[in-house]
């Protein structure tokens, strides 16, 4: 499956600048991994060595968010924008 | 009842209202519940009141004493009413990217001192700022709504019951995600009830308000997030655009309830739940009101201009 990613700003320059990149994969788990392989940069960054999601990082499937999904299972299909967000103070009214 | 002792006696019991109208699917109701009838203009006004309150009997808030708070504006406005009325003084650390009627609130309720974060760091850039100052100054009273126990306290002691009695039939419940209190108190009292209760949670894309991060270590959950359990609460997470947001608050307007922007969000979170189940009744939480956002041009104004607006202005 062919999928967009959408990077925040920090995650970027691992990326050689790019705020959207193409990659494979037919669940996030899959996805993260081809990202990890060719931006070696992004390494723990989004899943911990044990195999988590990393605590301060939102992966979201067009626009739901994949840990109330099935986590690192969640499917993807052809066409799905992955945006990667940081966890931050929502919009703290 | 209809005679009060004190403007603070009228926090809380809301009414709710049908806005099944707008909902995309027929066999779905989706049932309003209008925060912005609040005397302090927002669903605020109740953990402004239970945090206070809380600080009283417990002693960190007496006489004379100076309290400091994050907030993008309804936390801040309705600890500040709070606050006039039992003679407090208040300081709020505010982004400077708010929609200017905030600070005019502020202003109207005399605050001591609005103090500005930077606006590209959003709400995140009002939290580390204010717990600088705080730790800097021990004087101060840092009631810090993010992680004080009192703020999902009032929406598990009353808007979950209010909800419950005005709604039994609820099947979902639909609200704001921010510090997650009325997700935590009102999701963890309806799950209570009935553990077959869906709760959603809807954010605004953080889009330039993360500018401000320099790495994921940055990043924040709200403690009492995590406190409550909200990974477990919570059934789904979703995000709504400011285009949606803005689009939803004009069809709330077209069915007569004039509510913010964030309450635009709400509802388009609402109507995608509602497309996604067979059939329910989905109970919503509108935070506020939408005299705070006339100058957004929110309903009267070209929609892609509003729309570019919202991107760097905090409405949620």
């Amino acid at each position: 499956m062919a999928v967009e990613v959408r990077l925040p700003n920090i995650l970027r320059p691992h990326a050689g600048g790019q705020a959207t990149v193409s990659t494979v994969g037919s669940t996030i788990g899959e996805v993260l991994k081809a990202l990890v392989a060719e931006y070696p940069g992004m390494a723990g960054q989004l899943v911990t060595e044990t195999g988590e999601m990393h605590k301060f990082v939102n992966v979201y499937v067009n626009d739901d968010d994949v840990r109330y999904l099935d986590k690192l299972d969640t499917k993807v299909t052809d066409g799905d924008t992955v945006s990667i967000l940081p966890a931050v103070a929502g919009g703290g009214f | 009842m209809a005679f009060y002792n004190n403007i603070l006696e009228l926090i809380g019991n809301t009414p709710m209202v049908d806005v099944s109208e707008l909902s995309p699917n027929p066999r779905v109701r989706i049932v309003a519940k209008l925060e912005g009838q609040n005397p302090g203009g927002s669903v605020k006004d109740r953990i402004a009141l239970a945090m206070i309150e809380e600080a009283e009997k417990d002693g960190r808030l007496s006489e004379g004493k100076v309290l400091l708070e994050p907030s993008s504006g309804n936390t801040g406005i309705g600890m500040a009413m709070v606050c006039k009325v039992k003679g407090y003084r208040l300081r709020i650390v505010m982004p400077a990217n708010v929609s200017p009627e905030r600070r005019q609130l502020l202003e109207v309720w005399g605050v001591d001192q609005i103090i500005e974060s930077p606006g590209n760091e959003g709400s995140n850039g009002a939290v580390r700022l204010a717990r600088r100052l705080a730790a800097e100054d021990p004087e101060l009273v840092f009631l810090y709504q993010y992680a004080n126990p009192a703020n999902p306290r009032a929406h598990y002691e009353g808007t979950g019951p209010e909800i419950w009695r005005d709604c039994p039939e609820v099947t979902h419940f639909v609200a704001g995600l921010g510090t997650s209190g009325t997700l935590m108190g009102v999701g963890h009292y309806l799950k209570d009830q009935n553990p077959a209760i869906k709760v959603w949670a809807i954010e605004p894309p953080s889009g330039e308000m993360v500018d401000g991060l320099r790495n994921l270590e940055d990043g924040y959950i709200p403690p009492i997030f995590d406190e409550q359990g909200g990974a477990e609460l919570l059934d789904n997470k979703t995000i709504v655009g400011p285009r949606d947001s803005i689009e939803w608050t004009r069809r709330l307007r077209d069915v007569g309830v004039f509510a913010g922007i964030s309450s635009g969000a709400v509802l388009a979170g609402a109507a995608r739940c509602a497309s996604r189940i067979d059939e329910g009744v989905i109970a919503v939480v509108l935070p506020d009101g939408g005299w705070k956002y006339l100058s957004t041009g929110a309903w009267t104004d070209d929609i892609d201009l509003v729309t570019e607006r919202a991107k760097t202005t905090i409405y949620f």
